[in-house]
């Protein structure tokens, strides 16, 4: 029965949708826009002729404006407790929050504005709900636009491409050991299965960067069999803050690429080096190989760059970036993303 | 009986993995009981495999697609050119597009983890089966070769596509020109024009330059129907633009 209840959640495409993170500065200017262009939407609505609508505006905005600001603090005080009561709860949460603020600043702002207490507070009431549940649902959009239930058939397209190479050219190459190194291959089989179990686990959550890199040293000791002293390794990782947390299987799909195109082409091999250290408020996971430049970007190391750029944008929005580039032979992939550890 | 029926079929291993290599290896000695074989040498890439096959006589190459340096595909093109050429078998872990293509040109192929069953029934296969043509192994590569080769006196003689200067259809054969000599290769010059076409530019009917060994153009050449000649680098030939093919001069200025 396990079994099914893997496949079902495939398919539910509501799982794993959450608010997002109102602390991360790319979605606070994402929710100023969204509800700014909710407020000159209202103001178009209810401007009498055109030349009013600048009027109508302001006189919104000086309302909004406040309330938005004191949202989003609020929302990004209390992210914690949103995310843990669930889904709906918080949207409920939320909505009722806005609606008592809103009563507050009614009081407050009516009587600063000419015009502004015009308005019944019933009315401005149900423009916060409006407002409120457009942007939500923005997010909410955005969310499933980017979420990974939605992109599984591309992601399994990106294993059936990548994966197998490595699957059975490891099989082989255990296979090879059983007769003179037995003990070798038993260890070799532990390191499959320890990572085979992580690359079919749920890959939408985060994980400590430790854990990445013990588990990336397991890959690349399977690949050393095949290898041998053709693939050589240089971590740097003195300055790491192992508790830092990136999104999971973010390391291991870089280091597939590395060997597949760095080293594999390469006669006499070549040195993978990789350099994880926290940089002020960012972590900076840094990857180098060498690239025998075949001139072939293959559609594989392409959808798994893309996927690990998906991921880290659903993670953190605009706060992580990655970026890649080829100088003098060697291929150079860098990530920056927030220094994040899990709560106590 | 003579003495070359008594003599078991001598086997060539190609392959950039040592465990790949032990394996196959493993896996021989098995069949050793049913198929009689002496395992000749062990190659890590495609160009080590020539060297083998100009040194040994070799019957039966097992031959990895993906290796550094020159891939098995090439090298498979390369040997098939020769006068007697070994059964190739190729080895591949996973290859979807050498799937495709191998199924589609009847290429015989095993998958690794490869089976002792299913290696000894390949080897016994190469025994009164034709070798793959050239033209299925053209047909089932994706890239073009970065060699041509010549086949001379039983050895195989690499020239690298980067030396070649210019090639020229005669009667029967291609005449491929590098700074130093010429060779001469049995292919036609449509088929490796629509192979190196980016690398390349037909100027007459019968000749092919490689772009980077174009010097200029020549006006008033002699027996030339356009008035035209390509004027070589390397050697500072000069080479009659046909009529048809004036257009490429205008290309170049």
């Amino acid at each position: 029965m396990a079994k099914w209840g893997t496949v079902a959640s495939i398919n539910q495409t509501g799982t794993g949708i959450r608010l997002p993170n109102f602390c991360n500065l790319g979605v606070m200017l994402r929710a100023v826009v969204v509800v700014n262009i909710f407020v000159l939407a209202a103001a178009i609505l209810r401007a009498s002729s055109p030349t009013a609508i600048a009027a109508e505006f302001l006189s919104l905005a000086g309302f909004a404006e406040p309330a938005l600001i004191l949202s989003l603090l609020a929302l990004c005080a209390v992210r914690r407790v949103l995310h843990a009561v669930g889904y709906v709860v918080s949207w409920i949460a939320v909505l009722a929050f806005e609606l008592v603020l809103a009563f507050f600043l009614y009081h407050m702002v009516r009587g600063l504005i000419p015009g502004g207490a015009a308005m019944p507070f019933t009315q401005v009431a149900l423009v916060v709900l409006f407002g409120t549940a457009f942007t939500l649902a923005y997010f909410d959009l955005r969310s499933r636009a980017l979420s990974p239930a939605i992109a599984e058939a591309r992601i399994q397209a990106l294993q059936a491409r990548i994966r197998p190479h490595f699957l059975y050219n490891s099989i082989n190459a255990v296979l090879s050991l059983m007769r003179a190194e037995p003990r070798r291959a038993e260890r070799a089989l532990e390191d499959m299965a320890d990572l085979f179990r992580v690359l079919m686990a749920d890959n939408r959550t985060l994980a400590p960067i430790g854990q990445e890199v013990e588990l990336a040293k397991q890959y690349l000791a399977i690949e050393e069999i095949r290898l041998g002293d053709r693939l050589r390794v240089a971590w740097n990782t003195e300055r790491m803050p192992g508790d830092a947390l990136v999104p999971s299987l973010v390391l291991q799909p870089l280091l597939e690429n590395a060997v597949y195109h760095g080293i594999e082409p390469a006669e006499a091999g070549g040195e993978i080096s990789i350099e994880v250290a926290r940089a002020g408020d960012r972590l900076v996971i840094s990857l180098a190989n060498p690239y025998p430049g075949e001139g072939r970007q293959t559609a594989g190391n392409r959808m798994a760059i893309a996927n690990i750029k998906e991921r880290l944008q659903l993670h953190f929005d605009d706060e992580a970036d990655m970026r890649s580039e080829t100088t003098g032979g060697v291929y150079r992939v860098t990530i920056r993303l927030p220094y994040l550890t899990a709560p106590a | 009986m003579t003495l070359a029926q008594t003599e078991v079929p001598r086997i060539l291993l190609a392959d950039d993995e040592a465990p790949a290599r032990q394996r196959l290896r493993d896996l021989l000695d098995e069949c050793r009981e049913t198929f009689p074989l002496a395992i000749v040498d062990e190659a890590r890439t495609g160009r080590e495999a020539l060297d083998v096959l100009n040194r040994e006589k070799v019957d039966i190459v097992l031959l990895d697609i993906r290796m550094p340096d020159m891939d098995g595909l090439e090298a498979a093109r390369h040997i098939a050119g020769m006068a007697a050429p070994p059964a190739i078998i190729f080895t591949t872990a996973f290859d979807s597009y050498a799937f495709k293509a191998f199924e589609v040109n009847a290429i015989d192929y095993l998958l690794k983890p490869i089976r002792r069953e299913r290696l000894l029934t390949a080897l016994n296969k190469t025994r009164g089966s034709p070798p793959v043509s050239r033209e299925a192994l053209a047909a089932a590569a994706n890239l073009p070769r970065r060699h041509l080769s010549v086949h001379e006196r039983g050895k195989i003689h690499l020239v690298p596509l980067g030396d070649v200067l210019y090639l020229r259809a005669e009667l029967k054969y291609v005449t491929v020109r590098t700074a130093d000599r010429e060779y001469l290769v049995e292919e036609s010059l449509t088929k490796l024009e629509e192979e190196f076409g980016e690398a390349f530019v037909r100027i007459h009917r019968n000749c092919l330059v490689a772009r980077q060994a174009i010097a200029g153009f020549e006006r008033n050449a002699e027996e030339s129907e356009s008035g035209w000649a390509v004027v070589i680098r390397a050697t500072g030939e000069k080479l009659a633009v046909s009529r048809r093919q004036q257009n490429v001069v205008k290309q170049f200025r």
